[in-house]
């Protein structure tokens, strides 16, 4: 059970969080949603404390991840993967050295395993016999999947993905949504997602969260979110400019 | 009158933790790169691109800047009648000061300046993220093994420099000045001691760290946008320059 308990976070004056409460079940899929700025990977970035909060906490499993010492830090964060917005390959490293990395720094298992283990990830994302390639042979797709590869390599317990879909057409954005279902349904993992992407999201998603104004807004189910009567959710579904959210 | 007061206070503030994020940045790159496991295949990988890959230019530059010496101390030598001493005036010169400081301009301008860049655009491309993110620690990962292969390489690069140096200056004198090839080497003999390389090896190791901490420390602190990373590559070569004059004046003061 991941819990954010009243989070805070200014940059400069700007304050970008400004009291967040959320709790994620486990084993669900649960998205965030909210206009473009708005501090949704922000708020993701504070989950496996990429970045820390002026205020509040992250509690996984009831443990504050905010005040952990770097070494415990780095123990929880094994149990995260994280799919990021341009996958964040490393463009100096293959496919394939790229998803064994992990596996290569963090484990003992032989090169022949390691191997082994990174082809079955690369077959699962739709990739097989890409990984000689280098991360600027690939398509924005293509990428994403090896980065959710990557993501998937440690068998995490937990993965976020920070807007999976950004940048894809309409039909690769759907692949790239059947693929986090199907990849959750295999492994089991707690999912979370942070998207601006509606209404392909609520296909996805058991829980949805609207991040507006620094708070969450709303946190239901995804039936009852769609059909939630809350300005907020109203104008974000309908995409209007007036309304609770401030569109500029 | 208050205003001002407060600007300077604000920008006091701004400088005295901009330093003190360089020195944390330094301390940890060091107590990392000590920290198992060791990364000798990135050290090694790092030795080629800081050294091999700027043998070249360490080459040209130490072969042009020893038949300049030469040029230049030749016709100032002879208004004294000194022309004897131009072998021990050049290697004197090479070997103390400009063979460290000319070779880590060079390797500043040809590596350092890689190095900001490449580290800027890993932080704009959520790089060094995703290795925080798997729990590698992006400082042992990316900044130790570049600091322990610039304080094997630039000593060795120094080394090229001058001895190329010394040639460029031989070539001039003797084929071109027509100097006796036994008096530029006699000269250079009897003059040059052992401190004389040992100070020239100090400052090239010293050299190498500030190049190394400077670069990376701004290309891993760059903003996350191209002119981020542009003016991170800029100021990491400026400061490295600067830094490098500074610190070469207070090690000539205390060895000479």
């Amino acid at each position: 059970m991941i819990r954010v308990v009243d989070l805070h976070k200014k940059f400069g004056r700007q304050e970008v969080l400004k009291g967040v409460h959320l709790e994620l079940a486990t084993g669900k899929v649960t998205t965030i949603v909210g206009t473009s700025g708005c501090g949704k990977t922000v708020l993701l970035k504070h989950l496996n404390a990429l970045l820390r909060p002026d205020r509040g906490s992250v509690l996984i499993d009831g443990t504050d991840i905010t005040k952990l010492a770097k070494e415990e830090l780095y123990e929880m964060r094994g149990r995260f993967g994280v799919l990021f917005q341009g996958a964040a390959l490393l463009d100096s490293m293959t496919v394939l050295d790229n998803v064994a990395f992990p596996l290569r720094e963090k484990t003992e298992m032989s090169e022949s395993e390691i191997r082994k283990k990174v082809e079955e990830r690369l077959e699962q994302v739709g990739l097989e016999g890409m990984g000689y390639k280098y991360p600027a042979e690939l398509s924005g797709g293509m990428r994403k999947r090896a980065g959710l590869a990557r993501a998937l390599i440690m068998d995490p317990e937990i993965v976020l993905f920070d807007e999976p879909t950004n940048g894809l057409d309409p039909v690769l954005a759907t692949g790239i949504h059947q693929l986090i279902t199907r990849t959750q349904k295999t492994f089991g993992f707690t999912a979370v997602v942070v998207s601006h992407s509606i209404p392909q999201v609520f296909e996805i998603s058991d829980y949805v969260a609207i991040l507006a104004n620094g708070i969450i807004e709303e946190f239901k189910s995804t039936k009852e979110f769609q059909v939630s009567q809350n300005p907020v959710v109203q104008q974000f579904i309908r995409g209007e400019t007036e309304g609770p959210i401030q569109a500029l | 009158m208050l205003s001002l007061l407060v600007q300077t206070g604000r920008f006091s503030l701004r400088v005295v933790h901009g330093m003190g994020g360089m020195f944390l940045f330094l301390l940890s790159a060091l107590f990392l790169a000590f920290r198992r496991p060791a990364k000798i295949g990135l050290i090694l990988y790092h030795i080629k691109t800081i050294g091999v890959d700027s043998l070249s230019v360490v080459f040209l530059s130490g072969f042009f800047t020893g038949m300049v010496m030469r040029f230049q101390g030749y016709y100032s030598l002879r208004q004294f009648n000194a022309e004897s001493w131009l072998g021990s005036a050049t290697a004197l010169g090479l070997l103390r000061e400009l063979g460290p400081v000319l070779a880590a301009f060079m390797v500043t301008g040809r590596t350092g300046s890689a190095m900001a860049a490449e580290l800027g655009t890993m932080r704009a491309t959520e790089q060094i993220d995703a290795l925080d993110s798997m729990a590698i620690d992006p400082i042992k990962y990316l900044v130790s093994p570049r600091i322990m292969a610039s304080l094997i390489a630039m000593p060795l690069l120094t080394a090229i420099f001058d001895v190329v140096g010394i040639y460029g200056a031989y070539l001039v004198g003797v084929g071109l000045l027509g100097v006796s090839s036994g008096s530029y080497f006699s000269g250079m003999e009897s003059s040059v001691v052992f401190r004389d390389v040992y100070s020239g090896f100090i400052k090239s190791v010293s050299f190498g760290l500030i190049i190394t901490w400077v670069c990376c420390y701004k290309g891993f602190h760059a903003p996350p946008m191209a002119t981020g990373v542009s003016r991170a590559t800029t100021e990491s070569v400026v400061l490295s320059f600067i830094l490098i004059l500074v610190w070469d004046y207070f090690l000539t003061s205390v060895m000479l």
